[in-house]
């Protein structure tokens, strides 16, 4: 059965080592084909009527694309009306050296299957296999393996003629020698243009096509920018300090100009400023780019006007100098900023991104620009015909290639995500533009679920569920008979935390936190384990929620619903009456929950007294111990920020928002936060002491001093002293900040501070040394208990699990080279996550003033900056800028003054927190970036201050609505 | 760039092999006429060379003399040219000691020393390509030289690693799938009565996965004493038809 085969390989690692490797070549692969009865494997991929409709072939056919097919063409490949497709090993290979994330799409195809997608292992086939040739590169020796392997795949149906209603195979490549070559030899081959629109069923897939060849697509031969550099000249111009390397960042408000930020080895990072399209060279946001900086007498100061690229499609040719026109302004001689060109592109970061299209003006053309979303991303040239339909909905479109004599890159349609405006799109496009990864999951995640029905039967003891004897025996306590509760928001359904109280025999209360345990069903490493490293945290948007695990375990398995068995990760505390912590104890358990209650019906059994039930008793005695344990805090320096969190009352049948409410808060709130603190901060401890190298923390550093220079001015214009020396002095400070007939203004100063602080941060404990959580004054903090939505609270189980020895440890757990890693997913994915969180907010407000009109509403100026006020509507949690300034009519006298800040605008001058009163309607006239639009009411400036007009009655608005 | 693919989905190695099976073994007996046994066995691309003296009296130090059984004395080398980089290899580097020890460990369990007491029984083996499993094909080539010898062992004793990928054990690992990050684990077997004469790991593995590793190396070094044993009998039925004539 083996063929041994032994080849030799020269490889460059340092010096030049020659490697010898076994190449075994096998009679056993099979052709995967339902058609063929020579092979015997035990399934088959491909199926015996392979029909795909096509001008070019009547006959049923498989496909075999070819490398560079495959890497430009996946959005074709992807398309499920593509199928029975045979992936070569060769091809798969090249792919995986090539493209990393392409690899992954191929692979995902290869798995589904509806696809009828098979790979054929033609390097280690007998038949196939073929020897370089002296003298041939290995790019010829691949596309010749693809032919022999086509070879032989039509030569070994055609043994099978009678029962496969003449099956042909069919060659996909894009490069004409190759094309040749295997026409020459009799294999039935096509360029994969002329395939793709031969198809009669989907002719929109001609669009997905990527461009490939450029000579195509040239309009003009005058050449706009200047070559790229080479890798190998770019890598020793950064290695000779010539050039430097960066990661580009285009500007939101000038389309001329951006910005490059360098990192050099041991230095702070520095910003450098490209502006004008030659300088800019192509590069597109987020690019890592190779600049050279210009001599200094070129250097040039950042511009203040806002440029957007609108109107038609430029000419290629003769409109740049004016363009370029538009950023000769003159500046001061200091302002000047190191400025720089960029001369090669080291790494494209090309995504799809979305957008819309802007049909072109010609009625026939098929070549159209498209506008993304995001304004940092330059317009792309797209070919289709289908433009009516697309016009005015939201597409998705990927760049293929930007050609030195082209002004704009050339980009082909992927896929429509639906009409703009609506809620669907809306919500698909913040999540594909925030990266928020929000796919079904696949069936191999999904195969790691347990199966259902899923129970924990009654008589097996604590040990012995089916899943719990796989990973546990025995290290789980059994909690049932303690009365556990759960609190939360009105309609959660993903619980991962309950609490009990009781008290002990010495007279000592036994507080418990018991989260769900998550980890018990996410193993590590496994494909279900992958995409929740992957997601990092649940997403929790308007109306919708964007699952970290599937939901089986979200709202299910893991979700410590009541009265049902379920498996936790409980922290146990025996407290003294003071909160003192006499004794911790972490155990794997089961426990029953006897109640799941919102915040409301917490606090109203707390405060009826006439309840005195099991439960009742608990929560009275957990809500003592909070009180005591959220003063203590407070008397260490933890601050207590503000910020507006408002909540929508959906409809319940069209779910647009009917009503907007700021949330309000409990003591019953305050409660669960308190104990969720207390177990973070306790499970931080442990797992630091036991693992000291690799333990995953999270910590918040405490900022700048520069940073609360607003805070404390805008503090000082109401006579008020805020010291910031410490978390304690500026808690203490808002504490004591009271200004008479005002009491907004605390929130306000609150608001003000949260703005000041930085960003909190996982890290890993080996990584790092200073651990400080600023915002909790807490030494030491990590996050356990929200484990179904959080990835880092899974680490942190595994870790405690490991700690007090209830699981096994593996490899990646304990490099913290790969956790540091994983922080780093972790970190931006909750960026992300916040902004799409936001987005999503933003859209629903402007979703209820849509349906309201326009409304007069009370608000306090919450920053003052050149030329506009941004006020806050506390009843809305709403904040929206008041420009004073517009395009086309000459504006007011404005005098700005940065000392205050204050500005002066005609007569008027505007203080923080000063009140004002402003009218709110929806600006809809750029459809992609529709915003509320605010206006001055009162107090009145003439030729600032709208008119006070009564709004339309808002029931009779949303009559007309409806 | 991406490290290599150990498995491909298809199941797959980089050298074409499926997950159980061996590389292809080629063996032969009785190579010098000067020493007491010898062999010279390939696996793959691992090639080494297995001398036997003895059993004879003890040389050197008396005091190593054993009084109820043979003293067994290995040594392991690798040839300058046995890896992609020509090296000087001296003689009691940290590495050779241990392979010596360990086949000496080996060996003192397979071979029935108690029938010659003081006296001593050489073993030298030497790796003249190396491609992986260095110790596994030492055993299996001092086995068959000591069998040449004619000195009586319990059973063959057959060497062989497997490493641990996605969920699944390779078999007989070769030198790039030694490199790529696997946990190996070698194991010397009495394949008759299943004893295990030598287990060896220095990686970390999970608990729940070892049973499956020793599953896949018992299977692979069975299949190993099938091939030597043919080698064997192929060498005495030469052997006999020579003397016959």
């Amino acid at each position: 059965m083996l063929k041994s085969k032994t080849f030799v390989k020269k490889t460059r690692s340092g010096g030049v080592v020659k490697i010898v490797r076994e190449h075994y070549l096998r009679d056993d692969i099979w052709c995967g084909s339902e058609v063929c009865s020579e092979c015997k494997p035990e399934t088959t991929e491909l199926q015996k009527n392979a029909y795909i409709e096509s001008n070019l072939c009547a006959y049923p056919h498989y496909l075999i694309p070819d490398t560079n097919v495959v890497l430009h063409q996946i959005d074709v490949l992807e398309d499920p009306i593509i199928r029975n497709v045979i992936i070569l090993q060769t091809v798969l290979q090249e792919v995986r050296h090539r493209s990393a994330p392409i690899y992954k799409r191929v692979k995902d195809m290869l798995h589904e299957k509806e696809k009828h997608f098979y790979t054929f292992t033609n390097e280690h086939h007998r038949e196939t296999f073929i020897e370089r040739e002296p003298g041939e590169s290995a790019n010829d020796r691949n596309d010749r393996a693809i032919r022999v392997a086509a070879k032989w795949y039509s030569e070994h149906l055609k043994a099978f003629k009678s029962s496969s209603d003449g099956l042909e195979v069919v060659l996909l490549t894009n490069d004409q020698g190759n094309k040749q070559k295997a026409a020459d030899i009799g294999l039935v081959v096509f360029k994969c243009e002329e395939y793709i629109k031969s198809l009669i069923a989907n002719p929109e897939l001609v669009d997905r096509l990527a461009l490939t060849d450029n000579e195509k697509n040239e309009i003009s031969k005058k050449v706009l920018f200047p070559e790229h550099l080479p890798l190998s000249k770019v890598q020793a111009g950064i290695k000779a300090g010539t050039f430097l390397q960066g990661t580009y960042r285009a500007s939101r408000d000038n389309y001329l100009e951006g910005s490059v930020f360098v990192q050099k080895d041991g230095e702070e990072s520095t910003e450098v400023l490209i502006q004008g399209l030659a300088n800019l060279n192509r590069a597109v946001h987020q690019d890592v780019v190779a600049v050279q900086i210009l001599a200094r007498d070129k250097w040039v100061a950042p511009s203040s006007v806002v440029l957007q690229d609108e109107g038609a499609a430029k000419d290629d040719a003769g409109d740049e100098e004016d363009e370029d026109k538009a950023l000769k302004t003159t500046f001061a001689e200091t302002a000047k900023k190191p400025t720089a060109r960029i001369v090669g592109i080291i790494k494209r970061s090309w995504r799809p991104f979305c957008g819309m299209l802007n049909v072109s003006q010609i009625k026939e053309s098929t070549r159209h620009l498209f506008t993304p979303a995001d304004r940092r991303i330059p317009r792309i040239r797209i070919e289709t015909r289908q433009s009516s339909t697309l016009a005015g909905q939201r597409i998705m479109v990927a760049i293929d290639g930007w050609p030195k004599d082209s002004r704009y890159p050339n980009g082909h349609f992927v896929r429509s995500l639906g009409g703009a405006g609506e809620k669907e799109t809306e919500q698909e496009v913040l999540l594909l533009e925030h990266d928020v990864p929000h796919q079904a999951f696949s069936q191999t995640v999904l195969s790691f679920l347990p199966k259902m029905p899923w129970v924990i039967t009654p008589e097996e003891s604590a040990s012995s569920s089916y899943w719990a004897v796989v990973v546990d025996e025995g290290k789980r306590e059994d909690l049932r008979q303690l009365i556990v509760c759960s609190v939360d928001p009105p309609g959660c359904t993903d619980i991962d935390d309950a609490l009990h109280c009781r008290e002990l025999d010495n007279g000592n209360l036994e507080v418990g936190v018991h989260i769900a345990d998550v980890s018990h069903f996410i193993r590590p490493g496994n494909a279900l384990d992958q995409e929740a490293a992957n997601r990092g945290t649940t997403v929790y948007l308007c109306g919708k929620r964007i699952d970290m695990v599937p939901e089986l375990l979200s709202s299910n398995l893991c979700s410590l619903r009541s009265n049902v068995e379920r498996l936790a990760f409980s922290c146990i505390w025996e407290m003294n009456h003071n909160a003192e912590i006499v004794k911790t104890r972490f155990t794997k358990s089961i426990i029953n929950s006897k109640a799941s209650l919102t915040y409301a019906e917490a606090q109203m059994r707390i405060d009826d007294s006439t309840m005195n039930d099991d439960i009742t008793i608990s929560l009275r005695g957990l809500n003592k111990l909070a009180k005591i344990l959220k003063r203590q805090r407070i008397q260490n320096g933890a601050l207590t920020l503000s910020s507006l969190e408002v909540r929508f009352h959906i409809d319940s049948e069209t779910h647009d928002p009917i009503d907007l409410q700021t949330k309000e808060l409990m003591e019953t709130n305050s409660m669960v936060e308190e104990f969720m603190l207390l177990a973070n901060i306790s499970v931080a401890q442990k797992i630091y002491d036991e693992f000291p190298e690799c333990a995953l923390l999270r910590k918040h550093p405490a900022p700048p001093p520069s940073n609360y220079d607003i805070l404390i001015k805008a503090a000082k214009s109401k006579n008020v002293e805020i010291h910031t020396d410490s978390a304690k002095a500026l808690a203490d400070s808002l504490d004591v900040a009271r200004v008479d007939n005002f009491p907004y203004f605390n929130t306000l100063l609150r608001i003000l501070a949260t703005r000041c602080m930085m960003q909190a941060v996982y890290f890993c404990s080996g990584m790092d040394s200073d651990f400080h959580h600023y915002g909790l004054a807490s030494p030491i903090y990590t996050h356990f208990t929200s484990p179904i939505r959080r990835y880092s609270d899974i680490i942190v189980h595994r870790l405690l699990a490991v700690a007090i020895g209830a699981d096994a440890t593996y490899s990646d757990l304990m490099d913290k080279h790969k956790q540091s890693a994983l922080c780093n997913n972790l970190n931006y994915r909750h960026k992300m996550a916040q902004y799409a969180q936001r987005a999503s907010v933003a859209f629903h407000t402007q979703l209820f003033f849509k349906s309201r009109g326009v409304l007069n509403e009370e608000g306090f100026v919450l920053f003052v900056r050149k030329n506009a006020i941004i006020v806050l509507i506390p009843k809305f949690g709403l904040e929206g800028t008041v420009f004073f300034d517009s395009k086309d009519k000459a504006g007011p006298k404005l005098i700005y003054d940065e000392e205050g800040p204050v500005l002066t605008v005609e007569q008027h001058t505007f203080h923080i927190f000063d009140k004002v009163k402003v009218t709110i309607s929806l600006d809809a006239s750029n459809i992609q970036h529709q915003k509320i639009r605010m206006a001055l009411l009162d107090p009145v400036i003439p030729g600032v201050s709208v008119p006070a007009e009564n709004p339309e009655p808002p029931s009779k608005k949303s009559k007309i609505d409806r | 760039m991406a490290g290599l693919e150990l498995l491909s989905d298809q199941g797959y190695r980089l050298d074409g092999r499926k997950a159980n099976e061996l590389r292809k073994v080629q063996a032969r007996m009785g190579v010098f006429a000067q020493a007491d046994g010898s062999a010279y066995i390939e696996q793959g691309n691992t090639k080494a060379l297995a001398v036997v003296y003895g059993p004879h009296e003890m040389r050197g130090s008396r005091s190593r003399t054993l009084y109820d059984r043979a003293a067994i004395n290995c040594q392991y080398s690798m040839a300058t040219f046995s890896t992609a980089e020509r090296k000087r290899r001296p003689h009691g580097d940290k590495k050779s000691t241990e392979m010596s020890l360990h086949l000496k460990q080996t060996f003192e369990a397979a071979i029935l020393t108690q029938l010659y007491p003081r006296s001593q029984i050489d073993i030298f083996v030497k790796i003249l390509q190396s491609d992986g499993g260095n110790y596994s094909v030492c055993v299996n080539a001092a086995t068959l030289a000591v069998i040449d010898a004619g000195i009586p062992m319990r059973d063959y004793v057959c060497a062989c690693t497997v490493g641990f990928v996605d969920e699944t054990p390779l078999a007989d690992l070769c030198y790039t799938e030694e490199n790529g990050g696997v946990s190996s684990l070698a194991m010397a077997l009495l394949p008759r009565g299943g004893q295990i004469a030598l287990l060896q790991m220095d990686a970390r593995l999970h608990q729940d996965h070892l049973e499956s590793m020793m599953e896949a190396a018992m299977t692979a070094c069975k299949g190993v004493s099938k091939v030597l044993d043919e080698v064997v009998r192929q060498h005495l039925e030469e052997a006999s038809a020579l003397s016959r004539d």
